[in-house]
């Protein structure tokens, strides 16, 4: 072994190789590498684009297609506008009444279906994102002081089980009439309802969250990490917010994306059954509901905002479906 | 096991208790005026008797004490009296009488109180028993086709993980997840009863089954909200069914099993999927009060006038006696599904025992 000299050499020509290799390399972030496995599921990637481009449409859009989606044409102009058909209809129909100036149609009051569409999807994708940041906080508070805290442990999750048990919901239908017309009458109609809608998703939505969080708070109370950090006297409050929460954040996010998705569902549900928002301030949900009585003669009415609900929570829950496994290390790198 | 059945019936009391607290509660501290449906027309001390009438006068908590006394305590006389009197599986016994029908004003002593709407001044309960049928022929048909559509499906995708058979079964099932079904009801009234006509929009509940004919127009108008409803289902479920047989099929009692030279059928179908289905029971009997729930708006959709479609009504019209009733049903579903799902692991799982 020792005779030939040429072994050590290459090896240590090998080694000098691979450090120069790894020091060329720029150490890679966490970030880095959850994005890395992000961008391999294709799924997810789609997902993302999907509803950037849709919250990009409905949020950037009235900039670009400035017709107010309230507007209602007068006189003659009512007459002539209202009950337009989308212009892909004269592909197959070609007496069909369509107007370029109105792409997606009119509704039977002559107002822009694109306008409204656009409307009712900022109305939508606001109380989605609201309402789960709501139901975030609340869930990941529950979870972490519940985890975190033995003597209150027994008492939040007992509450988180009871809520379980409820039948939400009817009683987000019951709760929504009722405290309707108080909410109303303090932020205006609109406001009010706004914020009835979102505080009543995100106060029955938090359990799955605050369970989670508090099975993840358990676990890291016993890593030596934890441990460390109160050995120096990190009191409980800097403790959870410096060490504990930047480790539950993968949790916390992949349930803020399928929160999103519930919310919007549980929204247009709630529109859809006419205990939402008023028919002037149409979100997807109520444009939809809207549109059944005239199923037969105008079905794009229902269909549109129905396709856009599917495909925004289609996207969101393979958005969440990617996030998991980018945010999971033990899958991430296989 | 039987210890551990007992202690969660006993704990389910004040859970029910609870829930029951708080649907009082949400309605008490509603601002809304049972009253204000009453016309204007009619004078200020006749209204204040009819606030009395209605017991609205008593503090809140004597409210509370008489509605959980209909619940709990009148509401079981009665249907007791309905199954010795009315029913073959107990009308054998003697008829009790332990429910006093109130007469005029001769025995208001004594006579209990149903919970009465304020729509139709009939029993709460009576009408629910009047519209559950129609819930539980369209539902509960519905969560079988489910089922029985769901469970081929995770475990030949199971099997064959990653094929496009797997694939397409996710895509189908995060459609099942995405498409909330007042589209995809809509969707489907659009494409097979205006389109092509094949099915009926709305479903008659007035309709009786006597001869084959109608029993053909009976299939039909169920096809689309059973279709509905089982999409929703079929996606849950064959989700769930394969993620449990792909942890069953890793496991050493596979390998064990093929090693010893048994057909790869008695391995997959006998030995795989017995284990795989106890996680999967246990959600299927979970799944049943959620049903209910998501049959409100399916309900809606197709004019099934179920207990969905009778809990929004009584919502619209303030009727509270009959929403806080329903509402306790289903909470009362939810409790009662949550015990049998997790006493039917204990029993199916021989690893879990409850002490």
């Amino acid at each position: 072994m020792s005779s030939d000299p040429t072994v050590p050499l290459e090896d240590s020509v090998v080694s000098v190789d691979g450090e120069s290799a790894v020091l060329t390399r720029p150490p890679r972030s966490q970030w880095r590498e959850v994005w890395d496995q992000f961008k391999s599921h294709k799924g997810a990637l789609f997902g993302a684009v999907v509803f950037l481009l849709i919250t990009a449409g409905v949020f950037v859009g009235p900039v670009i297609w400035r017709i107010d989606p309230q507007f209602l044409p007068q006189g003659r102009d009512f007459l002539t506008l209202r009950d337009t058909r989308p212009i892909y209809v004269a592909l197959w129909d070609s007496g069909a009444k369509v107007n370029w100036a109105h792409p997606l149609g009119t509704d039977n009051l002559g107002r822009d279906m694109l306008a409204r569409l656009m409307f009712g999807g900022r109305v939508s994708i606001a109380v989605g994102l609201t309402a789960m940041v709501l139901s975030l906080v609340l869930g990941t508070a529950v979870g972490v002081i519940a985890g975190y805290f033995k003597r209150l442990d027994g008492p939040l999750m007992r509450l988180t089980d009871l809520f379980l048990a409820l039948p939400l919901l009817p009683l987000i239908l019951v709760a929504s009439l009722l405290f309707r017309d108080p909410l109303a009458a303090v932020f205006g109609t609109e406001g009010g309802i706004f914020i009835l809608i979102v505080a009543l998703i995100g106060i029955t939505s938090w359990m799955q969250t605050a369970r989670i969080v508090r099975g993840d708070v358990l676990a890291l109370k016993e890593r030596e990490f934890v441990l460390a950090a109160k050995s120096i006297g990190t009191r409980p409050g800097a403790l959870i917010t410096r060490h504990m929460l930047p480790n539950i954040l993968s949790p916390i996010m992949v349930s803020a994306t399928l929160g999103i998705a519930s919310a919007i569902i549980t929204e247009s549900a709630l529109s859809f059954l006419g205990f939402g928002f008023p028919p002037d301030f149409p979100t997807w949900g109520r444009l939809l509901n809207d549109g059944v009585d005239r199923l037969v003669s105008y079905p794009e009415r229902s269909i549109l905002p129905g396709i856009l609900i599917s495909l925004v929570v289609l996207s969101v829950n393979y958005l969440g479906d990617g996030l998991r496994d980018a945010l999971d290390p033990r899958i991430r790198g296989r | 096991m039987l210890t551990y059945t007992i202690r969660r019936l006993v704990l389910s009391v004040p859970t029910l208790l609870f829930i029951a607290l708080v649907i009082f509660m949400l309605l008490e501290l509603a601002p809304g005026d049972p009253m204000a449906q009453v016309p204007l027309t009619v004078p200020s001390d006749v209204k204040e008797q009819m606030r009395i009438a209605l017991g609205l006068d008593k503090p809140s908590y004597v409210r509370f004490w008489k509605w959980l006394l209909q619940i709990f305590w009148i509401e079981p006389k009665v249907f007791i009296d309905y199954l010795t009197s009315s029913t073959t599986l107990f009308g054998w016994l003697p008829d009790t009488a332990l429910y006093e029908r109130c007469v005029g004003l001769s025995n208001l002593d004594t006579c209990d109180y149903r919970a009465l709407s304020w729509q139709t001044r009939s029993p709460v309960v009576d009408l629910v028993l009047q519209r559950l049928p129609q819930t539980l022929w369209v539902v509960g048909t519905a969560y079988v086709v489910g089922i029985l559509i769901a469970l081929p499906i995770g475990i030949y995708s199971a099997y064959r993980q990653y094929s496009w058979f797997d694939q397409a079964g996710t895509f189908v099932s995060m459609i099942g997840f995405s498409v909330p079904p007042f589209f995809s009801g809509v969707l489907v009234i659009v494409i097979f009863s205006v389109q092509l006509g094949w099915f009926p929009s709305i479903y008659d509940t007035t309709h009786t089954v006597n001869d084959w004919d109608s029993f053909v127009v009976q299939l039909k108008q169920m096809i689309l909200p059973v279709m509905v409803l089982a999409l929703q289902i079929t996606a849950q479920i064959s989700r769930f069914m394969r993620a449990s047989m792909l942890d069953n099929l890793n496991q050493d009692y596979v390998r064990t099993a093929r090693a010893k030279g048994l057909g790869e059928t008695t391995v997959v179908m006998v030995h795989v999927l017995r284990n795989s289905m106890i996680p999967v029971v246990t959600v299927i009997a979970l799944g049943v009060p959620l049903i209910f729930g998501g049959a409100i708006i399916t309900e809606q959709v197709f004019k099934v006038n179920g207990i969905g479609q009778m809990l929004i009504g009584a919502i619209q019209a303030n009727d509270l006696p009959t929403v806080q009733t329903l509402t306790f049903v289903f909470a009362f579903l939810i409790v009662m599904f949550n015990l049998i799902a997790d006493v039917l692991y204990g029993v199916l799982d021989p690893r879990i025992r409850y002490e």
